[in-house]
């Protein structure tokens, strides 16, 4: 008797399992898979640092971090490709963990840094900064960058919920829209009376890992170390919040004090990734989405998950803007949006948001 | 009633607002309502926006005293102003209150069909479709009498580009929007791309188009505008109908004999096609088209024919007073239109968030 229940108990649970949410898979599995992810992860910095203009085997790309020799090769890698790795490691990582937060507690999944207008009020923060008020050292100009993110997220949020119906998916992405153009105008403005700021700035609009040094990095790292940290920390509560206002007040969760943590840490992760390396487009839309199409929904993996592919992503967009007009390049600001925007249109077309 | 008589007309609805007149004669058969609260708006905005004009057209480096203006102009003059009136002020001035027309009626239609008060031809891909073509045609050393052309195929190629993506079984306004966006990032990443490419002497001319200019138009340039709007301003009129039908909602809309998806594509013609003239003759002023249907909406109430009509002269008061601002108030700094349409964006934008939130 009690075998014959076992054996009908997991017929049961099989039934169950088949109609049961999908993509309930085990922690072991997830685990093994973020282990293979840092392979992935290491292989694009690998990636990263031995191609380029000037071909250098990865032998010797390794060989310049371990056993420096001044040769030219490993010249090449230590100044200008290890400092592009890494502000592409971070700022990848920063970007794309900005965006699953946001679209967490946003609820909405167009959510990202560069669509709701934070990259573009960072960037005017910084561009006003730097070439009206002066301020040239990074750590300086970052605090510009957290101040103009955040009004920037504030506005558009404020607009957003304007007039009935609150925050949509659509009034968010307009919102956004329209604070992109307006910033990207008083940008303009300053740059058409300016010709020397414009051929000096018109690079670093364009998003680029490319030409800056290490002390940068350096300076803008502890606060994204600080925001990756504590949005892992937090990734229970975007679990929690992701089911709905309702249900994850009567959880016992204070949803406005989750949003406004997260708006903090948002505006952290991203204002630093501008002053890092400008305003790099849609790795904030795509890496979630394409994380979570593979892991499921669950934040304890996201995060993570999302703050390895990212880099990667980042990192491929960056070789790729290398090699395919070389020696020039492309701005790894520029791939990303025309590989970004593409998967925003087919999200749109091809994926069931509430009001479309 | 004898021929010619027109009927006694009587108020329809009385609710502040809404109070219409019926016109109605026997012959010319003629039957529409008339709402005096939008004709007396409509009114005093073109008064205005001719005020502005002539007061614009009187400063400058050589100021012309008013009456030698309206001499000038009508060509009664004494000929010692005809070279700066009707050579370099008249023709912008004109062109600046045609740009301000289209994009104020643009904006209309947009944010009419999208049923959203945030939607703008600006920032789904039309302009910016126009900036990649005009930004490549000037980097590349091309001919710049071709510029308005490759403005206006730009954003026509981008609208179309826009709807075929949109197009799913018919079209809906979100999607729309959202597609738009993404295809305003594309495009915009064009442009970036275009900016870094190029040498800086190449490329400082394509900025200061970029901002939107009315500096140095001239007749070419109004008879394009002129042409524009004379081909597409009867089209909205006659499509207001559909346009009202639309803003009810798709099934009611079906339900009540309307062709939705005929009607969406038709408004996306004359909205976009209204937007494209405008960039083509000053490239993208932006927020015009944004902002100046609010203020008709807030004047008169939902969109209706008059409306629509009301937030073109709106508009084109509007860009005239920017104009006017952008090549006097900094003297001898001459501004960039675009530069100051923007400027006036952002309290524009805090001042109707206050509004709608105090209004609940």
């Amino acid at each position: 008797m009690p075998v014959a229940a076992r054996t009908d108990e997991k017929a049961d649970e099989q039934a169950a399992g088949r109609h049961a949410a999908p993509r309930n898979r085990s922690g072991v599995l997830l685990g093994m898979g973020l282990l293979a992810s840092i392979g992935v992860l290491v292989l694009a910095a690998l990636l990263s640092l031995g191609v380029g203009s000037v071909s250098i085997p990865w032998a010797t790309a390794v060989g310049a971090l371990v056993d420096f020799d001044g040769s030219n090769e490993h010249l090449i890698v230590r100044s200008l490709r290890l400092p592009r790795t890494v502000i592409g490691l971070g700022v990848g990582a920063s970007l794309a963990v900005a965006g699953v937060a946001m679209q967490a507690i946003t609820r909405n999944a167009l959510a990202s840094p560069t669509i709701l207008g934070v990259n573009a009020g960072a960037s005017f923060a910084i561009v006003t900064a730097v070439f009206l008020l002066g301020v040239v050292t990074p750590s300086m100009y970052v605090w510009f960058a957290f101040a103009g993110a955040l009004i920037a997220s504030v506005a558009v949020y404020a607009i957003a919920t304007a007039g009935r119906g609150g925050a949509t998916a659509v009034k968010l992405a307009l919102a956004g829209a329209v604070m992109t153009a307006l910033l990207g105008s008083w940008i303009s403005a300053i740059l058409v009376f300016n010709q020397r700021t414009l051929d000096e700035v018109r690079f670093w609009l364009a998003g680029s890992l490319a030409g800056r040094d290490l002390a940068v990095f350096v300076q803008v790292a502890p606060f994204m170390a600080v925001g990756l940290v504590a949005m892992l920390a937090m990734a229970r509560q975007f679990n929690t919040i992701a089911l709905g206002e309702q249900v994850a007040a009567g959880l016992g969760q204070n949803t406005a004090l989750v949003r406004a943590a997260t708006t903090v840490l948002v505006v952290l992760l991203a204002g630093a990734s501008v002053a890092a390396a400008g305003p790099v487009a849609f790795i904030g839309l795509a890496v979630p989405h394409a994380v979570r199409t593979v892991i499921g929904p669950d934040h304890r993996w996201l995060v993570p998950y999302a703050a390895i592919y990212g880099p990667v992503l980042l990192l491929c967009a960056d070789v790729l803007g290398r090699i395919v007009m070389r020696p020039a390049e492309i701005q790894v600001g520029i791939i990303t949006a025309l590989v970004g925007a593409p998967v925003l249109i087919h999200l749109v077309r091809h994926r069931r948001l509430a009001d479309i | 009633m004898t021929a010619g008589t027109p009927l006694p007309s009587r108020p329809v609805r009385h609710d502040g607002r809404q109070q219409q007149r019926v016109i109605r004669t026997a012959r010319p058969p003629v039957s529409m309502r008339v709402r005096p609260r939008a004709l007396v708006v409509g009114g005093t905005a073109t008064v205005l926006a001719v005020a502005l004009a002539a007061w614009t057209m009187t400063l400058g480096d050589f100021p012309v005293p008013l009456g030698q203006l309206m001499a000038t102009t009508f060509g009664a003059g004494t000929g010692e102003y005809d070279f700066i009136v009707r050579t370099l002020r008249l023709p912008r001035t004109l062109a600046a209150a045609g740009v301000g027309v289209a994009l104020g009626t643009s904006g209309a239609i947009f944010q009419g069909l999208v049923r959203n008060p945030l939607v703008a031809p600006d920032i789904i891909g039309v302009m910016t479709g126009a900036s990649v073509a005009a930004v490549a045609l000037i980097v590349t050393g091309g001919p710049i009498g071709l510029l308005p052309v490759a403005a206006f195929a730009g954003a026509v190629g981008t609208t179309s580009l826009v709807y075929a993506l949109t197009w799913r079984r018919g079209i809906t306004g979100n999607r729309l929007v959202l597609v738009g966006i993404g295809v305003n990032a594309i495009m915009a990443a064009l442009t970036t791309f275009l900016i870094v490419r190029f040498p800086i002497e190449r490329i400082a001319p394509a900025v200061l188009w970029q901002a939107g200019t009315l500096y140095g138009r001239s007749w070419q340039h109004v008879t394009w505008i002129g042409i524009g709007l004379l081909a597409l301003l009867p089209a909205a009129g006659a499509l207001m109908p559909h346009l009202r039908a639309v803003q009810l909602g798709d099934e009611l809309a079906t339900a009540l004999g309307a062709h939705v998806e005929r009607s969406r594509a038709g408004l996306l013609v004359v909205g976009a096609g209204l937007a494209a003239v405008a960039v083509a003759v000053a490239g993208p002023v932006g927020f015009v088209a944004l902002m100046v249907p609010h203020v008709a909406r807030m004047l008169l109430g939902p969109l209706t024919g008059g409306v629509l009509l009301v937030a073109g002269i709106i508009g084109a008061v509007v860009v005239l007073a920017s104009d006017l601002i952008a090549q006097h108030a900094f003297s001898p700094i001459s501004l960039p239109v675009g530069v100051v349409t923007a400027a006036v964006g952002a309290p524009y934008f805090l001042f109707l968030l206050y509004r709608t939130n105090a209004r609940g």
